[in-house]
């Protein structure tokens, strides 16, 4: 071996920090799994929830008139006509016991049973569709009766005109569009920062690249700086593939929709620095960011509105991150608001991307 | 100048109880010198390494690299040093030469990669992934990750444990390429063939502490050196003594067994010329009705004096 040939100094290096974050950058682009997972599945997601969740006329609502009434001086035929008039009911008729079951399990949402002058109407107190029916039932058999006060018509019409619209940006897939991207910007910077530092730490690699004089500063920013190329790749996707084939649009300005989005992804960046910060293995760190992850999809408001939670968890729920970020771009997107309107969650955001930042800062372990 | 010096080094981990890895350890090692730390599984070796490879805070002592200290020249050491670890699994999706080219980058001044690949003799794997490696393969481009900086100072842990035969004679040919250009280096190792077809000087480790110090043959000679007759008796083997008498017999180890079907002694004798005392052993052996089995002529090796300094063998599976 020519040794001393082949000792050639090379004293023109690359910039590390393109070095780092180019590696950072082929390791996940050379994995299909990680591109499904991150590029894929929102738009997966937003397919199958977009269709199931499809605008449709609301279906009519099933009503049971009970034939076999103990009380037979009523009719039950007027009743069934009076019904029948309302093109939002479906009725029949059918025996108490089938129309018991029928109310028990679903089938039917309210039940008509003819009793003399005052007909019973039987809701089930826990479900929507049975106040629905009742509303309308009720109304269809007033109208009934002040029809046969005026002269024996059949019906009156109520002076009310009926209007129903379905206006792009407050369909399901308006609100859904937002709460998936925040979704995105929680799970890519918990698993970009997170996942990916300690999988750098069980495998070694991290200690081995602290021995060498790699700066600590460029190795945080290139996994920052790859994040933001990922990310950028996903807005694009997502929200080019709402537009596209579902119509969503974006209502406000491009500036405070990325100012929400840059925000939303430093604090989850943080959030997955420290939630890296001790864990020395996989296991540790899945649990740590299922821990952080679970709680907010459910409560933040991805796929429901947070709104349904409860009044006195409310206020904590409004200062977690992802509701933050979900509302300043449901904020942006659907209603049209300005960075003023969503400066509050920015600010709470903002806090978060600190205080985790700092913690992650003090708590940190390179080997 | 020393290229490394340290002393009273200690390192206890927290824990029930307290582990103490390192217990007052001084070593000197010279510029140019190939040094090996010789010890047992969980002598602290690794943790005495990375001690001084600056990864790790010792509980108390002093480090010199290179005559400067970790605290006010860390980022000068690191930048003329090179480390392997004795695991570290590299990205499996990234070719050789794009993790050759992330190392290269932090150092100011380093060898092309072609320099490198080259002198770990994988230039013909310098596109593929480390994925697709065999074990031996990526040892080297561990090897070579520590060479692009062009370092004074190598530290490797281990550089050969687990490879094959072939892989670890192409390790130790690295290895005594870069004796020959000059680079001090510090390796661990429990075998001791390595420690003696490497290092110049050895540290034989064990508990945390030095227990002996010097090149191969001083070792074995501050042992005793010399050969060393084994074999095996049928009937039980007199008493020590009687070996002692012996011409030539400097120390005698004489084990009996009870179990039946076995042989009844085993029996080593360390001595200087065992062409002379050979003859006299078997003719007192018939005499004595002891008989004679297998009887085996060797050299003295570090296996035998790490097992005379410990009564252990180096190795569990005590090969
Ligand atoms: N991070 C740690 N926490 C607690 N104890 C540790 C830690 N690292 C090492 N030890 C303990 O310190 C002792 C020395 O370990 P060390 O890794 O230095 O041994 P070694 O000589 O390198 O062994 P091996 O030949 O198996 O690599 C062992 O008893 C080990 O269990
Ligand atoms: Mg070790």
């Amino acid at each position: 071996m020519n040794l001393d040939k082949q000792l050639q100094v090379d004293s023109s290096p690359q910039s590390p920090m393109w070095q780092l974050t180019i590696a950072r950058v082929r390791d996940f682009y050379r994995e299909p799994a990680a591109i499904f997972w991150v590029y894929g599945f929102p738009l997966v997601l937003a397919v199958a929830l977009g269709t199931a969740f499809r605008d449709r006329p609301i279906e009519r609502i099933p009503v049971i008139v009970v034939a076999d009434s103990p009380n037979p001086n009523v009719d039950t035929e007027k009743i069934l006509k009076s019904l029948g008039m309302d093109s939002r009911l479906e009725v029949t008729l059918a025996d108490s016991a089938k129309a018991s079951r029928d109310l028990a399990t679903g089938k039917a949402s309210l039940l008509v049973i003819p009793k003399g002058e005052k007909p019973l109407l039987r809701a089930e107190k826990n479900r929507p569709e049975s106040a629905m029916a009742l509303g309308i039932v009720e109304a269809a058999l007033l109208r009934a009766r002040v029809g046969e006060m005026h002269q024996g018509k059949e019906e009156v019409e109520p002076d009310i005109q009926v209007e129903t619209v379905a206006e792009v940006g407050g369909r399901y897939i308006d609100f859904l569009i937002p709460g998936l991207l925040g979704m995105n910007l929680m799970g890519g910077g918990l698993w970009g920062l997170g996942y990916v530092t300690v999988d750098l730490r069980v495998r070694k690699l991290l200690k081995r690249l602290v021995a060498t004089p790699m700066s600590k500063i460029h190795f945080l920013l290139s996994l920052v700086l790859g994040r933001m190329g990922f990310l950028l790749l996903e807005i694009i996707l997502l929200l080019g593939f709402a537009w596209l084939v579902f119509g969503v649009r974006i209502q406000g300005g491009l500036l405070p929709l990325a100012a929400a989005i840059m925000l939303g992804a430093c604090c989850f960046q943080a959030v997955g620095l420290l939630v890296a910060s001790r864990a020395t293995s996989y296991e540790a760190v899945s649990g740590l960011m299922n821990l952080t992850m679970l709680p907010m999809y459910v409560l933040s408001g991805v796929f429901f509105s947070s709104d349904r939670f409860p009044l006195l968890i409310q206020p904590l729920i409004k200062l977690l991150p992802l509701t933050a970020l979900n509302d300043s771009l449901r904020g942006v997107i659907n209603e049209g608001q300005g960075i003023t309107d969503i400066s509050g969650n920015l600010i709470i955001l903002a806090i978060w991307t600190l205080a985790a930042f700092f913690m992650a800062m003090k708590l940190f372990r390179w080997r | 100048m020393a290229a490394i010096l340290c002393s009273g080094l200690f390192k206890s981990y927290p824990g029930k109880p307290l582990v103490e890895a390192v217990r007052g350890l001084d070593l000197r090692i010279e510029e140019g010198e190939c040094f090996g730390i010789l010890g047992p599984n969980g002598a602290g070796k690794t943790t005495t390494l990375e001690i001084l490879e600056g990864l790790q805070d010792p509980t108390s002592g002093t480090v010199e690299i290179l005559g400067k200290s970790w605290a006010d020249h860390g980022n000068d050491i690191r930048q003329r040093i090179g480390i392997t670890l004795q695991e570290t699994r590299l990205s499996e999706k990234q070719t050789v030469a794009e993790t050759l080219g992330l190392f290269r980058s932090f150092y100011k001044r380093g060898l092309s990669l072609d320099a490198a690949v080259a002198i770990v003799g994988l230039e013909a794997k310098k596109a593929c992934r480390i994925g697709t490696l065999s074990g031996g393969q990526k040892q080297r481009v561990a090897l070579a990750c520590a060479l692009v900086g062009d370092p004074d100072l190598l530290f490797l842990d281990e550089p050969s444990t687990g490879l094959d035969p072939q892989s670890r004679q192409q390790v130790w040919e690295v290895v005594r390429a870069l004796k020959v250009r000059g680079k001090t280096i510090l390796l661990t190792t429990h075998y001791m063939d390595e420690a003696e077809k490497l290092c110049d000087r050895l540290a034989v480790v064990d508990h945390g502490k030095v227990i002996a110090l010097g090149s191969t043959d001083e070792l074995i000679s501050q042992f005793g050196g010399g050969n060393l007759v084994e074999f095996d008796t049928p009937r039980k083997a007199p008493s020590a003594d009687v070996f002692n008498r012996l011409s030539g017999v400097k120390t005698v180890k004489l084990t009996h067994h009870e179990n039946p079907g076995e042989a009844a002694s085993h029996v080593v004798l360390q001595m200087a010329q065992p062409h002379l005392a050979l003859p006299e052993l078997l003719t007192m052996l018939e005499k004595a009705g002891a008989g004679l089995l297998s009887l085996n002529v060797r050299q003295a090796t570090l296996e035998d004096v790490f097992l005379a300094l410990t009564g252990r063998n180096l190795r569990e599976d005590g090969k």
